[in-house]
């Protein structure tokens, strides 16, 4: 981005630089956030609904796993895609590719966590009647999950939050490259480096409205979803 | 029933994720990645340059900046088709351990002694042993990259030069921080400590505070950039002949004369030198 302008100036003549950091910030975290959910909700779900041996334990390592440090999961990352690591014929390192990889990684676990609580609840309220109807497993966990939609939501939000606001692997993973893998958090980092102080604040502004903007209109949408649902 | 659109709807949301990141990741071929450091990066001369080398030869160039140790790590491991750094010793070892071609000089700029206004070491001087000498002495705080850069091995030689053996007489004064030259100088501003950086950063970077050049112009301070290709040999992977590309028209005088032509406030920050003997 340009010198001596603030953020409000982006902001307000829509700088294309600025909306192409917009634009790939929401892309990869959205991205991650649906690789996570499909990796998660399903995982949370199982571990509610079965008992088996060390349950216990790995919902501790679940729970757990919320404190993932970005930069850890970004360097494991990195050297997996790494042209001397197992997964470099790949290429995709400092690409948004890599990028959404590394965010699955740490918002998955998220996603998992408070939906395996979620759908426990659930479970209780359910449990004789899905006991009396004989649903087998898979039927078990689809039938929760898709009645807990609404509040597996929040899980989602969640797991959202915390993909836009981490910093510490998509730097590492994506390089933090002009016009190509520079997001909100990675630009703010850069212009806090650079010195240019009240433009890092300004982006960090942008950034929070557009998790309230992204916030309001799951919100939006959660409150179509019951009124059609009744 | 429930269970169907469920699986509709999470293979839906896969679907859509990975889409998403595909459509990312067109145009891949003509780019190549050049490794640089945060002192050429935060000094803003690629968003100068990069424009000028795209539109006559259509390659994408992407920078990523770390300090010059880091970068050339980044090369050994294959992941740069280009390293673009400054230290001369490691950069030659780097060729010399057949992980890069050939090296070339591009430009040079300088180093300069940033401190408080007041210069309470009293390291006003042109003489930079003299004014490390003078920190030391006083035990005045000074901010030290830490973090193998290009900035911080020529930090550590201007402290060998000064009979300083730094890793050994350091005290709670030197403070190591391990991040780039930006952030250097924000810890500099921040505690009114003196700190080593180059000039291009120096003179594009905003939030100076109380700070001010303590010491410039000593030859010692001079400061040599180098580009090396990545050797395909090594790694197969390499885009060759755009990065290739790339290093030839830097060395060549368009490059040189786009180098030459960035200023910021009317000040040049970086004197190409591609032909001088022994740069």
């Amino acid at each position: 981005m340009r010198g001596d302008v603030s953020a409000l100036q982006l902001v307000l003549t829509a700088d294309p630089a600025l909306m192409e950091i917009v634009r790939l910030s929401l892309v990869v975290s959205l991205s991650a956030v649906a690789c996570a959910a499909v990796i998660g909700l399903p995982l949370g779900a199982l571990i509610a609904l079965t008992r088996y041996p060390g349950r216990e334990a790995s919902i501790v390592v679940l729970n757990a796993l919320l404190g993932l440090p970005p930069v850890v999961v970004g360097l494991l990352v990195y050297l997996l895609l790494s042209r001397s690591g197992p997964l470099g014929t790949w290429g995709i390192l400092f690409t948004p590719q890599a990028m959404v990889i590394a965010q699955t990684i740490l918002v998955a676990p998220i996603i998992a966590a408070l939906a395996r609580q979620t759908i426990e609840d659930l479970w209780l309220e359910y449990r004789d009647e899905l006991a009396a109807m004989n649903v087998g497993p898979a039927g078990r966990v689809a039938t929760l999950l898709w009645d807990a939609r609404f509040s597996l939501l929040t899980a989602l939000l969640a797991g959202f939050g915390r993909a836009a606001a981490e910093v510490g692997a998509v730097i590492v993973v994506g390089g933090n490259i002009d016009g190509f893998t520079r997001t909100m958090t990675t630009a703010i980092a850069l212009e806090t480096s650079k010195g240019d102080l009240p433009l890092a604040i300004g982006l960090g502004m942008v950034l929070i409205a557009i998790v309230v903007v992204v916030n309001a209109l799951a919100w939006g949408a959660r409150r179509a979803g019951e009124r059609l649902a009744g | 029933m429930p269970a169907r659109r469920t699986a509709l709807a999470f293979a839906a949301a896969f679907l859509a994720g990975v889409s998403l990141a595909q459509a990312q990741a067109q145009a891949q071929d003509r780019s190549i990645v050049v490794f640089s450091t945060t002192s050429t990066q935060d000094s803003g001369l690629f968003g100068h340059i990069l424009p000028m080398f795209k539109a006559k030869t259509g390659i994408d160039v992407r920078v990523v900046s770390q300090g010059t140790g880091q970068a050339l790590d980044t090369g050994r491991r294959g992941d740069a088709d280009v390293v673009f750094v400054h230290a001369k010793a490691q950069e030659q070892k780097f060729v010399a351990d057949g992980f890069g071609v050939k090296r070339h000089p591009v430009m040079y700029n300088d180093f300069v002694l940033i401190g408080p206004k007041g210069d309470p070491a009293g390291a006003k001087s042109k003489d930079i042993v003299a004014g490390l000498k003078a920190i030391k002495a006083k035990g005045a705080n000074f901010i030290s990259r830490g973090d193998r850069s290009g900035t911080h091995s020529a930090e550590l030689n201007l402290w060998r030069a000064s009979g300083i053996d730094i890793a050994k007489e350091k005290g709670p004064w030197y403070k190591e921080i391990g991040q780039g030259m930006g952030a250097a100088l924000n810890t500099a501003s921040a505690s009114n400590a003196y700190v080593l950086a180059d000039r291009g950063t120096w003179i594009s970077f905003k939030n100076r505070g109380d700070l001010a050049i303590v010491v410039e112009g000593d030859n010692r301070l001079f400061n040599q950039y180098g580009v090396m290709l990545v050797n395909p040999e090594k790694h197969k992977h390499v885009k060759k002949d755009a990065g290739q590309a790339f290093v030839n028209w830097l060395i060549s005088p368009e490059g040189q004369a786009a180098i030459n032509a960035y200023k910021i406030n009317g000040q040049q920050l970086f004197f190409a030198n591609a032909n001088a003997p022994g740069a």
